[in-house]
C-alpha cells in the first residue's frame, strides 16, 4: 500500500480527516524550509504538500506568487527541492508527501527523469496545476513505473462528463478546488462543500481533500469532517510572511510561529 | 475565416485537441478553466458554421473597423533601397490604429452570443486593450484592461484612451510589469469570475481554441493581401514579412498564402539589445519548447525551466512566447524567422515615417527594418510585402526618449 493509502486509511480508523498543510520549497531560505518540514508532523501535519516555485503561477493568488518568488529567490530549482525532500525521509519514512507545481520546469527537467528521482527521494504524488488529463499521457506512464500518484484537482466547474474523465486519470487522492478562483483569496461555505462531497462520494472511492480558501483552524476542521482532508496553504505562508524581516530573511520567530499555526490546525481538526 | 476541412494543406490545423504539429498548442490549464475552453470551443465551431455570425462580422469589418485595409506601393522607400518593390498591408489605417480589432471584434461578437457581460483582456503596448475597450463601449459591456505596469508606463496615451472608453485598467506589479504578469493576471480574473466573465486574448498564443480563433479572425488581412496584389501585379508576392510578438498579424496574413510555396514567409523577432545580449524577446531564435499560459510553444526560458524576462523597446514584442502555430511552422520550415533590434527598429521608424509619410507602431518597425535589410540585395521584379501592423503615434515619446528629445 503506498504510503498516502496507508495515511488515508489509519485516519479513517481514528475518524476524523487528515491536515495538510503547505509550504513553498527554499521559502524563505532551503535550511528554513527543510526546518518547517521536519517540524510538521509532529505540530500534526498528515500529510505534506511541497510547493515547487515556478516563476508563472497563474493559478495562485498573491500570497503563494509572492512565497514562489522568495524561493526562487533562494535560489529553488527541482533538485535542491529533491534534495530537500531527501533529506526530510531520513528521519520520517511514513509522512506522505506530495509536489505541487506547474508543468514547465518538470518538463525542462525531463519528466521521466523527474518521476524516477522524485520517486527515490520519496515523494508519494504529484500535483500538476497546468497538467488537464487530456494533456497527461506522456506523464502517466512514468509515475505508474515509478509508484508516483497523479493527484487530479476537481473543480466546482467540472461537470459530471468531466468528473468521470478526470477521475479516471486520478490516483492517490482527488483534490478538490472549493471555489472558482485562485489560490487564498475567497471561502466556500459548509453547504456548497456538503453538497459537491455528495456528489464526489458516488463517483470515486478515492480519499477527497479540500483545498483553496481555508485559512482557519474552524474551517479546517469542518471541512476535514465533510471530506477527508483539508489542505491550507495561503493561510500558513501569509503567517510566515508576517515572521519575515524587511529583506524578507528567516528570524527567530519564523519556524516556531508556522508550526505553531499547523499546530492550531491539527488540535481543530482533532477535536471531536 | 479559414476552412479548417482541406486535407494536404498547412492550413488544416490544429487538431481537434488544439495541437499543431508534434505536440505544440495544446490545452494547459488548471481545472477550473478546462470546462470553460471546451465550451468556448464549441460556441466558436458552432459561430463558424453559423452564415449569419460571418455575415455579421463581415458587417462590422467593414462598416465599423474600416476594412478593407488598403495594400499601399511604397515607391519613395523602394527607389531609396534600390531593390525589391515594395508594398505596405496598411492595417494601422484600421479603426484604433492597429490590426487588433479584427479579432476583438470577432470575439467580442462571439462573447455576446455566449451571454457574457464582463469582459477581460491583457495588453501590453496597450493596442490590444484599446480596441477591446472600443468595442465593449459600441457594445455597452464592462471591460476589465490588465497591463503590466512598466507598459502603463511607457504607454500612457494608450492607457488614458482605454479609461475615456469606459474600461478599467488594472497595473500589474508581479515580475517585471509587462504582458507575461498581465497575461498571468488576466488567467487569474477569468478563474475567479468564470460564471460571467469573456477572457478576450489578444494573440494567437494560450490554451485551444485561442491560436486558431484568433487567427481565424486575423487572416481577413492576408485574404485581402492576395486579392489585392493580384490587382496591383497580376500575381502572388514573393515575400511577406511581419513583426512577432505573439504572432497574431504574422499569422493573419501568413495563413492564406502557407499553401503558395513560392511566398516566403518572413517572421521578425524583437532581438532586443541583440540575439545573443540576454536581453531580447525572441522566442523562436532564443528559446525552446515549453509550457507557459496554457500552450506549449518557443519559450525564453532558463535551464531550470523558469521562464526568463524578455526585453525589447517595442512593448507589444515584449513577451517570452509565441503563438503555437508559429513555432510549428518555424519546426516544419515554412516560415523563416529573423531577429531585428531595438536600434535597427528606431532607425526603420524614422525611414518609414520620412521615405512614406506613414508613422508605423514600433512593432511593425522591427518588419519594415528586415525589408531595408534584404530588399537591396533582392532583384526588382521581386514583391515584397510589409504588414504595418500599428500605427505609431502612441510610440512617439519612447522614440523622442530615445532620439534625446524632451517633449
Amino acid at each position: 500500500m503506498s504510503r498516502i493509502a496507508a495515511r488515508f486509511a489509519a485516519l479513517k480508523e481514528q475518524g476524523r480527516g487528515a491536515l495538510i498543510p503547505y509550504l513553498e520549497a527554499c521559502d524563505p531560505d532551503f535550511d528554513t524550509a527543510l526546518a518547517l518540514l521536519r517540524g510538521m508532523p509532529e505540530a500534526g501535519a498528515d500529510l505534506i504538500e511541497i510547493g515547487m516555485p515556478f516563476s508563472d503561477p497563474s493559478a495562485d493568488g498573491p500570497i503563494i506568487q509572492r512565497a514562489a518568488q522568495r524561493g526562487l529567490k533562494a535560489g529553488a530549482t527541482l533538485p535542491r527541492v529533491l534534495e530537500m525532500v531527501s533529506a526530510f525521509r531520513q528521519n520520517d519514512a511514513d509522512t506522505p508527501l506530495i509536489l505541487m507545481g506547474y508543468l514547465n520546469p518538470i518538463e525542462s527537467y525531463g519528466l521521466e527523469r523527474f518521476c524516477a528521482d522524485a520517486s527515490k527521494a520519496g515523494i508519494d504524488g504529484l500535483i500538476i496545476v497546468d497538467l488537464p488529463p487530456e494533456e497527461a499521457a506522456p506523464l502517466e506512464g512514468p509515475t505508474r513505473e515509478h509508484g508516483l500518484d497523479i493527484i487530479r484537482l476537481v473543480a466546482p466547474t467540472t461537470d459530471d462528463e468531466r468528473l468521470r474523465l478526470v477521475l479516471n486519470h486520478a490516483s492517490g487522492f482527488v483534490y478538490y478546488v472549493s471555489i472558482t478562483g485562485i489560490t487564498g483569496t475567497r471561502s466556500a461555505s459548509d453547504d456548497d462543500l456538503t453538497a459537491a462531497l455528495t456528489r464526489l462520494r458516488a463517483a470515486t472511492d478515492l480519499p477527497v481533500a479540500i483545498g483553496f480558501g481555508i485559512r482557519t483552524p474552524e474551517q479546517a476542521a469542518s471541512a476535514s469532517r465533510i471530506a477527508d482532508g483539508a489542505v491550507v496553504a495561503s493561510a500558513l505562508l501569509a503567517t510566515l510572511a508576517d515572521t519575515l524581516d524587511a529583506n524578507d530573511q528567516a528570524t527567530a520567530q519564523t519556524v516556531p510561529t508556522v508550526l505553531q499555526g499547523v499546530r492550531a490546525l491539527s488540535e481543530a481538526v482533532r477535536r471531536k | 475565416m479559414t476552412d479548417g476541412t482541406r486535407s494536404n494543406s498547412l492550413r488544416s490545423g490544429p487538431s481537434p485537441s488544439g495541437h499543431f504539429g508534434d505536440g505544440l498548442g495544446g490545452r494547459f490549464v488548471a481545472e477550473t478553466l478546462m470546462p470553460l475552453l471546451l465550451e468556448l470551443n464549441a460556441a466558436y465551431e458552432t459561430a463558424k458554421a453559423d452564415p449569419e455570425f460571418r455575415k455579421e462580422f463581415e458587417f462590422y469589418l467593414r462598416d465599423y473597423v474600416g476594412r478593407p485595409s488598403p495594400l499601399w506601393f511604397a515607391r519613395r522607400l523602394t527607389e531609396q533601397l534600390g531593390g525589391a518593390k515594395i508594398y505596405m498591408k496598411r492595417e494601422e489605417l484600421n479603426h484604433t490604429g492597429s490590426h487588433k480589432l479584427n479579432n476583438v471584434m470577432g470575439q467580442i461578437l462571439l462573447a455576446r452570443r455566449m451571454g457574457r457581460s464582463r469582459i477581460v483582456a491583457e495588453t501590453g503596448a496597450g493596442q490590444h486593450g484599446v480596441a477591446t475597450a472600443t468595442v465593449c463601449a459600441l457594445f455597452g459591456m464592462k471591460c476589465v484592461i490588465y497591463m503590466g505596469a512598466t507598459d502603463v508606463e511607457r504607454q500612457k496615451p494608450n492607457v488614458f484612451r482605454m479609461k475615456l472608453l469606459g474600461a478599467e485598467v488594472v497595473p500589474v506589479t508581479s515580475g517585471a510589469g509587462t504582458l507575461k504578469d498581465a497575461m498571468n493576471e488576466a488567467m487569474r480574473d477569468w478563474v475567479a469570475n468564470v460564471a460571467d466573465t469573456y477572457f478576450l486574448v489578444g494573440t494567437v498564443a494560450g490554451p485551444h481554441p485561442y491560436p486558431a480563433m484568433v487567427r481565424d479572425f486575423q487572416t481577413v488581412i492576408g485574404e485581402e493581401t492576395k486579392m489585392q496584389m493580384q490587382d496591383a501585379e497580376g500575381r502572388l508576392p514573393d515575400v511577406v514579412i511581419a513583426a512577432i510578438g505573439g504572432g497574431s498579424n504574422a499569422m493573419g496574413i501568413f495563413h492564406p498564402f502557407l499553401d503558395d510555396a513560392s511566398v516566403r514567409l518572413i517572421g521578425v523577432e524583437a532581438a532586443g539589445h541583440g540575439l545573443d545580449s540576454g536581453k531580447t524577446a525572441a522566442s523562436i531564435s532564443r528559446g525552446r519548447r515549453g509550457v507557459l499560459h496554457g500552450n506549449r510553444t518557443y519559450l525564453l526560458q532558463d535551464e531550470n525551466g523558469q521562464i526568463d524576462e524578455a526585453h525589447s523597446i517595442s512593448a507589444g514584442l515584449d513577451y517570452p512566447g509565441v503563438g503555437p502555430e508559429h513555432s510549428w511552422l518555424h519546426e516544419i520550415g515554412r516560415a523563416e524567422y529573423v531577429g531585428v533590434t531595438d536600434d535597427e527598429a528606431l532607425d526603420a521608424f524614422q525611414t518609414c515615417t520620412q521615405t512614406e509619410g506613414i508613422i508605423p507602431a514600433l512593432e511593425s518597425a522591427h518588419a519594415i527594418a528586415h525589408a531595408i535589410k534584404v530588399a537591396p540585395s533582392m532583384s526588382p521584379d521581386t514583391l515584397v510585402v510589409v504588414n504595418i501592423s500599428g500605427r505609431g503615434d502612441k510610440d512617439i515619446f519612447t522614440v523622442a526618449e530615445h532620439l534625446g528629445v524632451s517633449l
